[in-house]
């Protein structure tokens, strides 16, 4: 059980996401940064799928109620335990009557805080995950406020201390790779060619929703409207203005804007570590590519896990 | 009919039908999405129908878009969709009270017609769910009756209240969580559409069809009172449209 003494920014309980129910409106959830929640759960002993804490721009502090195993993985926002230094990427035993302490985001913007056994608050639809614009999910729907507690579940063994894991880093500039569609066809050459090999800038509209960018409008060949379609974590709709939309975890499930390409599952964690003003460039790739690169991502899942 | 597969990345694929919205082009995706569903293709983890096409959500770890499209090719290849009338009808009560139809006097200005008038005609038909998406349980709905087109709010309300019953241009629907949002209200159903508790949490399918029918205040309250208590659900008809 910890007690939330200040909660952060947007902090709120996510799992991998609530799949199965798209065809009635209900968007996917689920963190956003999915390597991240993968590390901090596997290296507590727990299923890739445990809820864990996503955290944004600045942490929580929290007291430890029992003796708790935990570890944080993604953006580094300077974490100490009873006000010592600790590093991502490592689990560590939380003694009864512990304080995390975290502050704002120094590199990434994302962070996530798992426990052994993980977050234990009601399945809705199946999922932990927390749908704050519908207000279910989670902790009441909601994101956490200071004094909330949170159950944890059981564990079977006690994680390896001794076990760490490589950090990413979360650089200014990144390429993400995209396969183009699914309505590129709506695109003139020159239009993907720019929107391929310029540098977007990060607005500061990003949220679960979508990461808006900025950069040379793209024209299209007769409007951006289509028909409304489905709508896939990732894709990368262009509005009316020609400026590109990354649809990311708490996207609407169909829209009614071209989307003229996909980043792919394996860089969607390194996207959800984008900042205002953070630069993006976009890497043409075959879905083939795109499928080798999901497949590495798994292994290296299934490694951590020991698998 | 014809088709093209839209690639979304390694996460989806979209059947692509003719681009134009249509019973027939819909009533084949229907029929699509319920031969998929019954194929259960390891690793597909999501079908979301719309106007024109299906997308696929799958698992690329466990099944790959080339074997994805060639079995997707193979049940296209086999659907047929049957002339049948045969139809599911969800009767939604509605409350057309000026309490709740806040904007039916411009819809009445705009269309020259009286109150009466603009009840009668919209409970007149069922409705077809052309699709579902927007927010939880939002019916894309068609066939509404020509003379109630209504052009949409010019600036939209900051939170229309759930279960608002409104006309948007030649669209009509149910708002089925508050939300923001540009139609012109008519009414509201005391129905929950959307319960997170139920299973499944959403009433209706795409491919179903909604009729309306006017209740009195009195009876607004009543059901409300009965759907709070557990003892009302709404009734889906089998008819012969």
């Amino acid at each position: 059980m910890i007690r939330i003494t200040s909660p952060g920014m947007i902090t709120t309980v996510q799992d991998l996401g609530r799949p199965g129910f798209m065809k009635t409106g209900f968007t996917e959830s689920g963190v956003m940064d999915k390597r991240s929640a993968v590390v901090a759960n596997t290296l507590c002993g727990n299923d890739f799928n445990a809820p864990v804490l996503e955290m944004t721009v600045t942490g929580i502090c929290c007291d430890f109620i029992h003796d708790t195993y935990f570890c944080i993985s993604g953006g580094n926002f300077s974490p100490s335990l009873n006000g010592v230094p600790i590093k991502n990427n490592k689990p560590y035993l939380a003694p009864a009557g512990s304080k995390l302490t975290m502050g704002k985001a120094v590199s990434g913007i994302r962070t996530y805080l798992a426990v052994s056994g993980g977050f234990a608050v009601p399945l809705v639809m199946g999922s932990a995950s927390t749908n704050m614009k519908i207000g279910v999910g989670g902790l009441e729907g909601r994101k956490l406020k200071a004094g909330d507690i949170l159950e944890t579940g059981g564990f079977k063994s006690a994680p390896d201390l001794k076990k760490e894991v490589q950090k990413d880093v979360y650089p200014n500039e990144i390429t993400v790779r995209a396969v183009p569609g699914p309505q590129d066809d709506m695109f003139t050459d020159t239009d993907l060619k720019l929107f391929f090999s310029q540098i977007y800038c990060v607005s500061p509209f990003f949220d679960r929703m979508g990461i808006r960018l900025n950069g040379i409008s793209l024209k299209g060949k007769d409007g951006m409207d289509i028909i409304s379609d489905g709508i896939a974590f990732g894709s990368v709709q262009i509005s009316r203005n020609g400026q590109p939309i990354i649809l990311m975890a708490d996207h609407q499930t169909t829209g009614g804007y071209a989307k003229i390409a996909t980043v792919i599952s394996a860089d969607l964690p390194k996207l959800a570590q984008a900042k205002g003003n953070d630069r993006i460039r976009f890497r043409r790739i075959t879905v083939e590519k795109a499928e080798k690169a999901a497949v590495k991502e798994m292994k290296f899942y299934n490694k951590l896990a020991g698998r | 009919m014809k088709y093209s597969f839209l690639q979304n990345g390694d996460r989806a694929l979209t059947v692509q039908l003719e681009k134009e919205i249509s019973e027939e082009v819909n009533a084949y995706i229907t029929a699509l999405t319920s031969s998929v569903q019954d194929k259960h293709i390891d690793g597909v983890t999501e079908l979301v129908p719309t106007f024109t096409s299906l997308m696929i959500v799958y698992d690329c770890t466990v099944i790959k878009a080339r074997k994805l499209k060639a079995i997707l090719s193979e049940i296209i290849d086999n659907l047929s969709v049957g002339v049948t009338n045969a139809a599911k009808v969800w009767d939604i009560p509605v409350c057309y009270d000026d309490e709740f139809a806040l904007d039916i006097e411009s819809v009445c200005q705009h269309t020259g017609l009286t109150k009466d008038e603009i009840i009668t005609i919209h409970t007149s038909v069922p409705y077809l769910i052309y699709m579902l998406g927007f927010l939880p349980g939002f019916a894309y709905l068609g066939g509404m009756d020509k003379r109630l087109v209504t052009p949409r709010l010019e600036s939209p309300r900051l939170e229309i209240f759930k279960g608002a019953v409104g006309i948007g241009g030649e669209q009509t629907g149910i708002y089925p969580i508050a939300s923001p949002g540009g139609w012109r209200l008519i009414g509201k159903t005391p129905v929950n559409v959307y319960d997170p508790k139920a299973n499944p949490p959403i009433l209706y399918n795409a491919g179903e069809y909604i009729q309306f029918y006017s209740i009195s205040r009195e009876e607004f309250d009543e059901l409300e009172n009965r759907i709070a208590q557990g003892t009302y659900s709404p009734v889906c008809r089998e008819v012969n449209l």
